[in-house]
This record gives structure tokens, C-alpha cells and sequence, in this order.
């Protein structure tokens, strides 16, 4: 295991968290400061609607290259865990699937689905409990929110 | 005074009435039932409610809707210390040092002192409305665009100067916040901006979807898949009170929470989000152990949920003695009682004193009865937690999802969601306080109209803020704790080179 000096050390020749996260903040700046020109810029003294935008992607830029410069002291990259990635991956998946079947499939039929791959899939819980548990679920949100609270929830096939 | 506490009497006549004590605890239990619902917060309970109180008197509705006001101010604290995700905006702050107190097995401690700190601001704060409401509301109606432009920078440059950790990448955030906002409908030249095509975005990002993503999704893509899932946490019963050291420790930051939410909520705009805000960066300057916060300082939950307590009766000053609404959930709250036949504002108080009264003095009891229901309530909240991880993350999610969608019926909202929670998730990995952003997000319409109105106010001369002496003390101010900030930052650097230099000699 290496020392503490010498991993800083070595972070200082290295990809460091700071510099790569200044990297992209400074990226997503120049980003932003290019998506700007399609606005009028105006002037100083009346600011059109790309002056504020790109007064803060330039601080942005300025902060973005203050912390990948100071950050030659900090860990390396490697030393973030990205273990979880997989899990991460199936919620997201999930969530994109809600949010892409909520209005196509009604808000019960999607719950239902993206709570059953949840548990049946990710979580690898017995098919009954996660089915009992999906239905359960889907079906007493929409009831409290839909029914009595008034929030409109999407219905989609047959009503569903 | 005498006659205060006479027209007082009075409103205490109005508001211990059976019919009207009844209707403020309807109020005050549907309040806490929207809040800790997430997604559903004050505003969206209010708007939906609003068409159930037509029938009654102006009195009686204007209680409950004001019961359901201060209600779901403090059931958002609930979903944001047992879950991590905020209710709204307001309760953003209390996710960070409540989770983490809720983590540590001290979620009932959290959930008590944030009904003790809400009840305390919360009362205290109804007697600066009754007292300093004239005062204060003329006070407030003296800003500007360039006093509200001031402000509003100021209060970015406090959060930055405040934190206790990189002030570069805190104030990066703030500005990565601020861009966030950016995105929608130019209010001065009715440009599209960053909205590609995506017509809902003409409103820009709705602060609900990037709170909720920024931390509740975030959370669960972080910790989700871990080898070592989150221990169920199985609370005892002389667990779920603070200890006498946790009480001495809120103490202070519930005074203090109450005194600045109380004089931010007075002032326009969503004044209970930036109190919440202000409030924590305050308390994690005068502690005397910075670094406990964001792993379970009683402070970090004590000082914001009182803040945003107070503000929730600082907001009621200008809109009853002035009949300006500081906000939206006011402006809501002024529309039902113009509905109910009754116009806020300075004629108020003397043509219909037992209405004013009676709406003073049933903000006491509903406060009182806000805290009798919740006490005992957390014992059964904090149950919650006992839920199997790989159960409570998918039910989390389906809230999130619900409650997002809920706001604005946009499914747009659920995609904002989801991409603020993979920011969120790649921030949290990369060291960076999220928090910012949410304020960002926020302040930014508001900034940018500030600057722009007062740019045309000046005919473009930026002298404008400093020749009006509230927005002059404001920014030097805010310049004065960045230039101190600039001296810990050099001393800092010439301590890490010191160090740096220590160590290359002796390594040669």
C-alpha cells in the first residue's frame, strides 16, 4: 500500500478528482458560451438575452480551470468506487422506462412494470412478493393521489 | 401595546371558537399529510384545496388554508430526514444533516427538534407579525430592483463565504445553479433560451425535479447497488427523543433560525428557501465543529427548519398589511381571500379586526397543534426505516417519479428528474456539495430581472447600486466577506505550499 505522500505525489503526475471534475465544468462552459452566440449579446449597459448566460458560463469557465489547477493535490481518479454501476444503471434504465411509458401506458400499468423489474430483476426478490408488492403499490399511490387528493394521474389502455 | 393585547383577546375569541379550532386542525393535518407526501408541496396543496373552502365563511377558510400552509412546511422536514428527498425547495437544507442524523440512528432526535424548532419559530415569529407588521411591511416596500438585485447577490456570496469547504467549487456550483436557470423564456425579450425545441422547458427548470433529482435519486443510484446496503434502522423507543446535549446544541440555532427567517421571509421572493439557505451556511460558520456538518449536525437541521418557519409568518406581513404577496404559496394565499370577499392590505386590520385577529391568534394554535400531532407522530414515521432497503428504494422512487410528475402533469419534469440525478450522482462521487445548485436554480430568474430592470431604471449605469444606500450596504457587504474570503483562501495556499515545499525537503 502506498504511503500518503507518496499517493499525492504521485496524484500530482496523474488525472486527479479536481481536475477532472474542473475539466468538465470548464468543457461544459465553452459549451454553453457556443450555445450562447445564437442569442443578441446586447450591450453592457442593456444586457440582451445571452449576456447573462455567458457573464456565468465565463465564471464558470474561471472556476471550472481554478480547480483543475489547484487540484493537483487530490486523489486520483482511480479511487473513485464506481462498484455500484450496474445497480445504478438498472434504476436509471427503470426510471427512463417510467418516465417514457407514463403517458403511452397510464401511470398504473408503468409502476407496475418498473416496480416488478426493480424487485424481480435487480433486487432478485421471489415473483410473488415482487408481483404483490408492484400491484399493492401502483395501485394504492393512484388511489391516494388520483382518487383523493384530485392529482390527475395518466390512464392509459383500457382505462388502466 | 394594551390595545395589541386587547385585539389580540379578541382574535383568541375567534380562533379557540369549536368551528374554527376544528378547521385549523383540518388544516394543520392535511398540511402535514401534503408535506411529507413528496412532490406535493405547500403550493400544489393549497392550489388544490382552495376550491374545497368556497362554501364556508372567509374566516374559517382562510385558517385551514393557512393550516395547510405551515402543515406541509413542516411535513416536508419528515420525507427530507427519514428519505433524503425534499418535499420542496424549502427543505433541501435539512436533507443534508437530517439524513445523515437518520443514518447514525438518530432520526426520531432530527424529527423532534425539527417540530420543536418549527413550533418555537413558528410562534415567536407570529409575534413579530403582530408587533412589527406595519413597520416592517413599509421596511420591505423601500426594495427595489437594484435593493432585490443586491440582495440576492448577496446572499450567493454569503452561501460561498460560508461554507466550510472549497469556497472555488461551492461558488462553482452556485454558478452551474445559476446557468440551470437560465434555461427557458427571456422575461425581458421573450427568447427561447437552451430549450431546443422542448416547449415545456419554455418555463425552465422547475426547482421540484432538480431538488428531488439533485438529492433523492442521487442518493439511491449511490447507494443502491453498494455490496454493503444501508442497515435497516431499527429505532428504540428512548432513542427516538433528542438527548439533553442535542437540545443544548439546537438551542442557538433554533433562536437564531427564527430571528433571521423571520426578517428574510418579510422581503420578496421565495424567501423561505433562501432563509433555509442562509440559515445553514450561518450555522456552520459560528460552530465550533464545522466539519460535523453534512454528517449529522443537530445545527445543520435546527437553524433551516426554524428559518423556514419563521418565513412562512414573515410572508404573511407584507400580504396583510400591504396586500403585496412575497411569493408564490402568498400570492395563492391572497387570491383565496379575495375570493372569500376580502381585500388584504392597510385597511385590513381596521375594517375587519376580528379576521386579522383571529388569523394571528390561530397561528398560535395551530402551531401548538402542529406540534402535538407530530411529537407523537414520530415514533411512526421513523418507522419507515425499518422497511428492507431493496423495498423502501423502489417505493422512494415511485414518490419521486409520482410527486415530479404531480407538479405540472410534465413528463418533461420526470426526464429533469432524471438527468439531475445523474449529475447529482457524478457530483457526489467528485466531492461537490449540491446544495448550491438548488439555489442556484432559484435565484436566477430573479437575478437576471433584478440586474436588467435596473439597468433600464439607470439608463445603464451600474452606479445605480451603490448610489441607493440598501443595495450600496448590501454589496459592500458581500464584497467585504469575499476579500476576507480571498485572505483564508492565500493564507491557505501559502500554509499548503509551506507544506508542499516541507515535504520536498524532506524527501531530498
Amino acid at each position: 500500500m502506498p504511503s500518503a505522500s507518496s499517493g499525492s505525489h504521485k496524484a500530482g503526475r496523474t488525472l486527479t478528482v479536481d481536475r477532472v471534475a474542473g475539466g468538465g465544468l470548464a468543457v461544459f462552459a465553452v459549451f454553453v458560451l457556443w450555445q450562447s452566440r445564437a442569442l443578441p449579446l446586447g450591450s453592457l449597459a442593456n444586457p440582451g438575452p445571452a449576456y447573462m448566460p455567458m457573464a456565468l458560463a465565463t465564471l464558470l469557465l474561471a472556476a471550472g480551470l481554478a480547480i483543475a489547477i489547484l487540484g493537483r493535490d487530490t486523489p486520483g481518479v482511480g479511487s473513485l468506487g464506481f462498484g455500484e454501476w450496474r445497480h445504478a444503471v438498472a434504476i436509471f434504465g427503470a426510471c427512463a422506462f417510467a418516465a417514457l411509458g407514463l403517458e403511452r401506458l397510464g401511470y398504473r400499468l408503468t409502476i407496475f412494470l418498473a416496480l416488478l423489474f426493480l424487485l424481480g430483476v435487480v433486487e432478485r426478490k421471489r415473483p410473488v412478493v415482487g408481483v404483490v408488492f408492484a400491484v399493492g403499490f401502483a395501485a394504492g399511490t393512484y388511489f391516494l393521489f388520483d382518487t383523493l387528493l384530485r392529482v390527475q394521474l395518466p390512464r392509459g389502455p383500457f382505462g388502466l | 401595546m394594551l390595545e395589541t393585547l386587547h385585539n389580540l383577546a379578541v382574535g383568541f375569541s375567534v380562533a379557540l371558537s369549536p368551528s374554527v379550532l376544528l378547521y385549523a386542525f383540518v388544516g394543520c393535518v392535511i398540511g402535514t399529510l401534503v408535506g411529507v407526501l413528496p412532490g406535493v408541496g405547500p403550493l400544489a396543496g393549497i392550489s388544490l384545496l382552495l376550491p374545497a373552502t368556497f362554501g364556508m365563511d372567509a374566516t374559517r377558510a382562510i385558517v385551514m388554508l393557512a393550516g395547510i400552509y405551515y402543515g406541509a412546511m413542516y411535513g416536508g422536514s419528515t420525507t427530507s430526514i427519514l428519505m433524503r428527498i425534499p418535499g420542496e425547495a424549502a427543505s433541501v437544507m435539512t436533507c443534508i444533516d437530517g439524513y445523515a442524523m437518520a443514518r447514525k440512528g438518530r432520526a426520531g432526535a432530527a424529527l423532534a427538534i425539527a417540530a420543536v424548532g418549527s413550533y418555537v419559530a413558528g410562534t415567536v415569529s407570529v409575534v413579530g407579525l403582530m408587533l412589527l407588521a406595519p413597520p416592517l411591511a413599509a421596511f420591505a416596500l423601500r426594495f427595489g430592483p437594484p435593493e432585490y438585485f443586491a440582495l440576492l447577490l448577496f446572499g450567493l456570496l454569503v452561501l460561498a463565504y460560508m461554507s466550510a469547504g472549497s469556497m472555488v467549487k461551492s461558488l462553482a456550483m452556485a454558478v452551474l445553479g445559476l446557468l440551470l436557470g437560465m434555461v427557458g423564456i427571456d422575461q425581458m425579450s421573450g427568447y427561447f433560451r437552451f430549450a431546443y425545441g422542448v416547449v415545456e422547458l419554455g418555463d425552465g427548470l422547475g426547482v421540484v425535479p432538480v431538488a428531488v433529482g439533485l438529492f433523492g435519486l442521487a442518493e439511491i443510484l449511490a447507494t443502491a447497488g453498494q455490496a454493503v446496503q444501508p442497515k435497516v434502522i431499527e429505532p428504540k423507543l428512548r432513542e427516538l427523543l433528542p438527548s439533553r446535549a442535542e437540545w443544548r446544541e439546537a438551542a442557538g440555532p433554533i433562536g437564531r433560525g427564527t430571528v433571521l427567517g423571520f426578517l428574510v421571509g418579510i422581503i420578496p421572493g421565495s424567501a423561505h428557501i433562501i432563509s433555509s439557505f442562509v440559515s445553514y451556511a450561518l450555522e456552520k460558520k459560528l460552530s465550533r465543529r464545522p466539519q460535523e456538518f453534512g454528517h449529522g449536525a443537530v445545527a445543520g437541521v435546527a437553524g433551516p427548519e426554524s428559518a423556514n418557519n419563521a418565513a412562512t409568518s414573515g410572508a404573511f406581513v407584507p400580504m396583510l398589511a400591504l396586500g403585496v404577496p412575497s411569493g408564490p404559496i402568498p400570492a395563492v394565499m391572497l387570491a383565496a381571500m379575495m375570493v372569500h370577499g376580502v381585500s388584504p392590505g392597510p385597511l385590513l386590520i381596521r375594517q375587519q379586526p376580528e379576521l386579522f385577529w383571529g388569523f394571528v391568534a390561530s397561528m398560535y394554535v395551530g402551531n401548538l397543534v402542529l406540534l402535538i400531532l407530530n411529537l407523537p407522530l414520530v415514533g411512526i414515521f421513523v418507522n419507515l426505516l425499518r422497511v428492507p432497503y431493496p423495498y423502501l428504494y423502489p417505493a422512494i422512487l415511485t414518490f419521486s417519479i409520482l410527486g415530479v410528475y404531480a407538479v405540472n402533469g410534465s413528463v418533461v419534469d420526470v426526464w429533469i428528474m432524471l438527468g439531475m440525478g445523474v449529475l447529482g450522482y457524478v457530483l457526489r462521487k467528485l466531492s461537490f456539495e449540491t446544495a448550491p445548485i438548488v439555489l442556484g436554480v432559484v435565484l436566477a430568474p430573479m437575478i437576471e430581472l433584478a440586474l436588467r430592470q435596473s439597468l433600464a431604471m439607470s439608463d445603464g449605469h451600474y452606479g445605480i447600486f451603490f448610489q441607493r444606500p440598501i443595495a450600496a450596504t448590501l454589496l459592500v457587504v458581500g464584497l467585504g466577506m469575499m476579500l476576507l474570503s480571498l485572505r483564508t483562501f492565500i493564507r491557505r495556499g501559502l500554509d499548503w505550499r509551506a507544506r508542499m515545499a516541507l515535504a520536498e525537503k524532506g524527501e531530498s
